[in-house]
């Protein structure tokens, strides 16, 4: 593209008006701003001793769940919708044939890599029987790689932990 | 001779460990204010180590410190050794010494020493008492800053930290001019270029100099701000166009030496306001009154009082240099140059000339006036006041900072015409 190019808009800046090029009014519009946030209010949440507030933990995207149903058993069915949906490819389902006889499949492994993940929220909106949910537990922290792969045990505990707090979308169990 | 040589090391001493200490905590006072104009709270964690008190944080230039001692001092292969060893240490050094000139007080009374030791004289408050050029020294010694900026950019051998020294370079010695122009003019008017003096004379006649020049009090506070390269002057080392400027390449204990020494320019640069325009250690109706032909007026609780109000006043301004961070956006450099150049360098040219002319004419324009003995020193006031207005009324109109240096271009009529007019 050349300079002379009819489609290149050249633009201009804004000139400086009296006030501008006066310099006093700007500077004492700089001086009020920063003295007025001097003394305003802080905005700092002290971690960890007071928790952040979190609006609404029913769609805040953080750790992930697996919940249960009426019988205590794992509700997912292998669908591999969650793990298709995934754009960061961190959850790893190994399925096996259901023994409970309302539905064909069930999860024998079920893993999310948590280092891997980007909690888009995408796995809990592909899952075609809300198997899958993110919980607003926000702090997830471990001493290894190993430990942040999460199996299906831990993910099942999570429910347990968060169930009472954050009840299920779909209602029921 | 042994006493004056201990009284002197003594001072030194003194000196260095408030400046070091000072630094340190200066550093943790800005990034107080920083976080509290940005509505966060800053650093108030670090307290007494292996306990759960906190002190609000006072503890953190100490675990800054340890932190930097105990990184890894890393050294690329490409830079030139000695240089890049001796740039730090140049511009540490620089900073430094500057204070062997500049007053922290004005006197303590003589029996702040043994009896013994037979001093009659009280002692000045000031590391190198008797320099008569104090103001020259103070210059010429901070002029030696840009030889550590220049030489570390050169040594470092990186294009981040060649560009940020060449900036820096042509930023300091363009606001040299207006520096000692501003200076010029209070030494001018008082007749020496002993600090203390300086400071004297403001305080026996009560009128600081800031009323007195106050055109010469906005050129050199610009300028300071510049030599010092604070925002919104930090062009040097511009973190979004230069990563770090010219310490880009430099870690660990040199890195700190650039840091403190940076600091160590903001506070010289304080004093030198305080000293020259502010009125130093005086304040109307608290430490009024000058040292006295013997220094017999100053009795302990004087002495410690003007300690207290120069170095309260030296923070005020400290502040302000902080705040002023946060106040406003950086120039562009072709702004910095204008600015330096177009504006500060004319208007400390007009103040000199003012303060030239009122000290020449001035009895004679105040008798024609009519101004009652005494009041002298008003009429300076009042023709320095006017000479600002007029300045900054002409800098407003005429706008000589601003300049468009993109390139021209070509009406659009007449690129539609198909010929090849390229801006020129």
């Amino acid at each position: 593209m050349k300079p002379n190019d009819q489609n290149i808009e050249w633009m201009s800046p804004p000139r400086l008006g009296l006030a501008g090029k006066s310099y006093l009014l700007l500077f004492l519009q700089g001086l009020t701003t920063t003295l007025r946030h001097l003394l305003s209010p802080k905005k700092t949440v002290q971690s960890p001793e007071v928790r952040h507030e979190i609006p609404d933990p029913l769609i805040y995207r953080g750790v992930h769940r697996l919940n249960r149903d009426e019988q205590g058993r794992v509700k997912c069915v292998a669908c591999f919708l969650c793990a298709t949906a995934c754009p960061a490819h961190c959850i790893d389902i190994i399925a096996a044939e259901s023994p409970w006889p309302d539905r064909e499949k069930y999860p024998q492994s079920f893993t999310i890599d948590e280092l891997r993940c980007i909690f888009c929220g995408m796995c809990e909106e592909a899952c075609p029987v809300d198997a899958i949910e993110l919980t607003s537990l926000y702090d997830l922290s471990g001493k290894s790689r190993e430990e942040m792969i999460f199996d299906k045990q831990k993910l099942l505990s999570v429910y347990d932990h968060t169930k009472d707090a954050e009840p299920m979308r779909s209602g029921g169990g | 001779m042994l006493p004056s040589i201990l009284e002197a090391l003594a001072k030194i001493a003194l000196l260095i460990g408030a400046l070091m200490t000072a630094a340190a905590y200066l550093v943790l006072v800005e990034r107080w204010i920083a976080a509290w104009i940005q509505d966060r709270l800053g650093p108030n964690r670090v307290g007494i180590p292996l306990t759960k008190i906190r002190l609000f944080g006072l503890g953190q230039p100490i675990a800054d410190g340890v932190k930097f001692l105990c990184k890894e001092e890393f050294t690329p292969r490409h830079v030139d050794k000695f240089l890049y060893f001796l740039a730090p240490v140049t511009m540490f050094a620089a900073a430094i010494v500057v204070f062997a000139a500049i007053p922290f007080g004005s006197v303590l009374p003589p029996d702040a020493l043994p009896a013994s030791w037979g001093l009659k004289q009280p002692i000045p408050l000031l590391a190198a008492p008797a320099l008569d050029v104090g103001a020259i020294y103070v210059f010429a010694v901070g002029g030696i800053a840009v030889y550590g900026v220049v030489l570390g950019g050169w040594a470092s051998n990186s294009k981040y930290s060649f560009f940020g020294g060449l900036r820096s370079g042509a930023q300091l010695i363009s606001y040299e001019l207006p520096l000692s122009l501003g200076i010029l003019g209070v030494v001018l008017a008082s007749g020496s270029l002993r600090l203390d003096v300086i400071i004297a004379q403001q305080a026996g006649s009560g009128l600081w100099n800031l009323f007195l020049q106050p055109l010469g009090f906005v050129v050199f506070c610009v300028a300071g701000f510049a030599e010092a390269a604070r925002l919104p002057f930090d062009l040097p080392e511009a973190e979004q166009e230069l990563v770090g400027g010219y310490h880009t390449e430099y870690s660990g204990i040199k890195l700190m030496m650039y840091l403190v020494a940076d600091f160590l320019h903001m506070i010289s640069a304080a004093f030198l306001i305080v000293i020259l325009f502010l009125g130093g250690w005086h304040l109307w109706g608290l430490t009024d009154g000058t040292n006295g032909p013997a220094g017999d007026l100053v009795t302990w609780p004087v002495a410690v009082l003007r300690v207290i109000v120069l170095l309260g006043k030296v923070m005020v301004v400290i502040l302000f240099f902080m705040l002023a961070r946060w106040s406003w956006p950086r120039f562009r450099f072709d702004q910095l140059m204008s600015l330096g150049w177009k504006l500060m360098i004319p208007l400390g040219i007009v103040n000199l000339v003012t303060v030239a002319v009122w000290a020449e004419y001035g009895d004679r324009i105040a008798s024609w006036l009519g101004l009652p003995t005494g009041w002298q020193g008003a009429g300076m006031a009042a023709v320095g006041g006017i000479a600002l207005l007029i300045c900054w009324l002409v800098a407003t109109l005429a706008d000589p900072a601003a300049a468009d240096n993109r390139p021209r271009r070509q009406p659009r009529h007449s690129m539609l015409d198909g010929e090849e007019s390229y801006p020129s």
